[in-house]
């Protein structure tokens, strides 16, 4: 077990050297001119030009640029961005904002996801179901943009029970309908995904069993059918965790939350390298660790697997 | 909605949780009095300024917002662009070139140092000097003894590329001297009438001492002397807002009338505008532009539209061969004479634009609208043709890759483009397209570089209210601004005129006749004026923009 652990954890360096330097590569081949793009129609001197050329190492070749850059990340110095500002300082901003935002939304989608899809399960083809069924289709097929205005301006400007948009008042309280959104396409896949586990395991021979063996109908949906029925789910939220922390840039864009996506979307129209990879690190970091979780909760959710 | 029940129930929770931590809306009634809260603070829109809060290096908007407030210079505009001295007692000038500013006493930053003519020498100083890399530092130009101070050295890479690095030659500006505490004496290089104008731009803010000592220490916590001052140390919460308070030590022209302003940062418009719909932001200068054609009914009697001095120009480089000489003239002509800028305006920019008669902006002193040779900014499809043909007989146009005009297609720029190419297609039987670009900086780079196919857009936002400032920076010979290396030995002479005049009324004399010349040569097209629009929510009574677009954010009163 610990011997895995520590095999999937070295597979990390790969990974990690792989996209940052894809990643660094794609902002560096970014048309335009970075610096110049940081002033309108009124440039400064060429030598405050020149000096922040240098100073983000801009007038280097590519493979000494990104050399540079891992050399300081591997010191801990991740320099400082185009506003001057520490990209450590902004990271530990960001990503508690996002990872605020994820937790609640993957609680909202794995609680009522799980909720709503065992339910309907247990009750197949009666009108919970359907109904159940025809709203996450809809939910599915409402693009995340169109529900986060909608919800923006119906919760937040015509009933005002919720802020339109975080800005700098980031809690759990205030990112409830960014989550809301944010959890709402996953949830109906959560419920979809629950549903037809739970149908496929109420025939399985080890529930028949359990009832014909006198157990109350409780033990049985949740010892047996819910604990079987959770793996497919937990491998998808586990992988949903991943694209929360960095996939919210459209949600974190309509409601304004200072987050992983909304930092990610302005320093990519920057093309601001060293702190999309930096923030892009921190990605692989969080995929890997969750992947890693996901696959150690399945040895504890089916006995059957073993990790060596 | 067909999902209702799954929504309601998430609804249902999401109002217990809010209800829980107590964050509602919060707008129950209270729309309707009128009665302003000077103690009040209210929150506008903005956005992550780009540069440490220091006067010289803040050379953008949302950086600019702020300093603006956290400091007052020897003058202030007013609403109007007018200047009216602030911490000057007088500015007085016999020739033009000897400048004797005396100060008003009892001027304090807010941390109790005072402020006398040393700490403007010293401020300029240090805005100037090359190797403290301040991005404004050129606005201290026409000082004697900048050329040293701002000496660079150019070195040649192993790739031919020169890369300047400061060099300065002298730590002080000659002609800058502090003749006691309360008097400043500056000699220029050379007569500029209007130089006394400037006094007012954020380059020439006082800086207490503390700013020279760790300049990017005190560019995160500002101390100035202005309307406004830091809420608290650290009151810049980078990515999401600066908080200031009025400063109640400040006596001057631009005093607050209400408590503070919260700059919130948005990093898109729209859900700024969503956000006052809700009034849970109280002002903002940016409309989204799918709001362009609503706002005015989203926002009725919570809106405002002025003039300010901003303008766009169509500009077309001197290199290009269809352009050059007699027939390039002509053509020139024609091409403005095919631009319909009355129905641009309207249509598309819904007058938030407003058609340009010349290559300043209005609001400005000396402005005109009827200069000589201004007449070819009318739509005239008949002489546009008729112009073409003449350039035609002269050389003809090589019409073998379609006319371009490179532009950025973010911020609504793709949709006039298309029109105004449009216009060449229909009236002069020409191919036109636009060159798009994701941004502006590779606009910029082909614009330095001399490597335009075709036409450009650019414009030009005074940095003061001055003529000058409109054709100086951006056509004078070798200007910083003059992407397109125009030069006129005419227009420049013109313009040294109009600077070294006695009067106001004769330097604005010479620079519109330094703008016929412009007219005649035609290196860029005149299209607009920009109009900034407004919006404000029910918590203040009314906001309003000043000569160069921005709010003037110590004029809203809270209620």
């Amino acid at each position: 077990m610990i011997r895995y652990i520590i095999r999937r954890l070295l597979q990390v360096i790969p990974v990690f050297l792989g996209t940052t330097l894809l990643v660094y590569y794609m902002v560096f081949a970014l048309p335009g001119d970075p610096i110049a793009a940081l002033f309108g129609d009124r440039q400064p001197p060429q030598s405050v030009i020149d000096a922040l050329r240098n100073q983000y190492n801009l007038d280097q070749p590519f493979w000494v640029q990104y050399g540079l850059f891992l050399k300081n990340l591997f010191t801990f110095n991740l320099g400082v961005d185009f506003t001057q500002q520490p990209i450590a300082a902004t990271l530990a901003r960001i990503f508690p904002v996002t990872a605020m935002l994820a937790i609640e939304a993957l609680i909202i989608q794995a609680v009522f996801g799980v909720l709503f899809g065992v339910f309907a399960g247990l009750r197949k083809g009666k009108l919970f179901d359907s109904t159940v069924l025809v709203a996450s289709l809809v939910v599915i097929a409402v693009p995340t943009f169109v529900l986060g205005f909608v919800f923006q301006l119906v919760f937040g400007v015509q009933l005002g029970w919720a802020k339109p948009t975080v800005g700098a008042s980031a809690n759990w309280g205030n990112l409830i309908l960014p989550a809301v959104v944010l959890g709402l396409v996953s949830f109906a896949y959560v419920l979809r995904l629950t549903r037809t586990s739970v149908i496929e395991n109420m025939n399985a021979d080890y529930v028949r069993t359990a009832t014909a063996k006198g157990l109350s109908r409780p033990r049985v949906v949740l010892a047996h059918i819910l604990r079987n029925s959770m793996i497919p789910v937990v491998t998808y939220l586990g992988a949903n965790l991943g694209g929360l922390m960095g996939g919210a840039i459209v949600t974190e864009g309509i409601f304004n939350v200072p987050g992983v996506g909304n930092k990610l979307y302005q320093a990519v129209q920057r093309g601001e390298g060293p702190t999309v990879v930096a923030i892009v690190s921190v990605l692989v970091l969080v995929f890997v660790v969750a992947n890693l979780l996901v696959d150690l909760l399945y040895a504890w959710l089916d006995p059957r697997i073993r990790y060596e | 909605m067909r999902f209702t029940r799954t929504s309601k129930a998430l609804g249902l929770a999401a109002i217990v949780a809010l209800a829980a931590t107590g964050c509602g809306g919060g707008n129950g009634g209270g729309s309707g009095q009128a009665a302003s809260d000077p103690g009040k603070i209210i929150t506008a829109y903005s956005n992550e300024p780009q540069n440490p809060l220091l006067p010289a290096n803040t050379n953008e908007v949302y950086g600019g917002r702020v300093v603006e407030l956290l400091f007052e210079g020897l003058r202030a505009y007013d609403p109007s662009g007018k200047p009216v001295n602030a911490l000057a007692e007088s500015i007085e000038s016999p020739d033009s070139r000897n400048w004797t500013i005396k100060l008003k006493p009892g001027a304090k930053f807010t941390n109790g140092e005072a402020i006398t003519a040393k700490t403007f020498v010293d401020s300029w100083n240090f805005a100037a000097l090359s190797s403290n890399l301040q991005n404004n530092g050129f606005f201290f130009e026409s000082i004697d003894g900048y050329a040293d101070v701002s000496a660079v050295k150019e070195s040649k890479g192993a790739d031919g590329k020169t890369t300047s690095t400061p060099a300065p030659k002298a730590q002080t500006m000659s002609g800058l001297v502090a003749k006691d505490d309360s008097t400043i004496t500056v000699k220029l290089t050379q007569p500029e009438a209007d130089w006394s104008l400037r006094l007012g731009y954020s380059a020439f803010y006082p800086l207490p001492s503390e700013a020279m000592k760790d300049p990017k220490k005190f560019g995160e916590n500002p101390i100035g002397n202005g309307p406004y001052k830091f809420a608290k140390d650290g009151a810049w919460v980078h990515d999401q807002s600066i908080s200031l308070v009025k400063n109640p030590d400040y006596n001057g022209p631009r005093t607050a009338k209400n408590g503070g302003v919260t700059f919130k940062f948005y990093t898109d418009p729209g859900p700024a505008y969503t956000d006052l719909q809700g009034d849970n932001l109280d002002v903002s200068d940016v409309v989204p532009s799918n709001a362009l054609k609503t706002y005015t009914t989203d926002f009725p009697d919570r809106n405002s539209t002025k003039p300010n001095a901003n303008n766009a120009t169509l500009n077309i480089p001197g290199y290009n061969p269809n352009f050059q000489g007699e027939a390039g003239k002509l053509r020139r002509q024609a091409l403005s004479y095919a631009i319909n800028r009355e129905e641009i305006t309207k249509v598309i920019y819904n007058g938030t634009r407003t058609p340009a008669k010349d290559f300043t902006a209005p609001l400005l002193e000396g402005y005109s609208d009827s200069i000589p040779g201004s007449e070819v900014l009318t739509f005239d499809p008949a002489k546009a043709k008729d112009l073409w043909a003449q350039a035609e007989k002269i050389k003809p146009y090589d019409g073998s890759k379609p006319l371009q005009i490179a532009s950025n297609t973010d911020g609504g720029n793709k949709e006039w483009i298309e029109a105004v190419a449009n216009g060449f297609k229909n009236n002069l039987g020409i191919n036109a397209e636009i060159q798009p670009f994701a941004k502006f900086a590779e606009v910029l780079n082909l614009r330095k570089s001399q490597k335009l196919p075709g036409l450009t857009r650019a414009g030009w936002q005074g940095d003061y209210p001055s003529l000058y400032n409109f054709l100086g920076p951006v056509w004078a010979t070798g200007a910083s601004s003059n992407y397109e290396k125009y030069s006129n030995p005419e227009f420049d002479k013109l313009l040294k005129e109009g600077l070294a005049a006695k009067t106001p009324d004769e330097a604005s004399t010479k620079f519109n006749k330094a703008q016929e010349i412009l007219f005649k040569d035609l290196p860029g097209l005149p299209l607009w004026y920009r109009a900034t629009p407004i919006v404000w929510s029910n918590n203040v009574v009314k906001a309003e923009t000043g000569w160069n677009g921005g709010v003037l954010y110590y004029n809203i009163e809270a209620k």
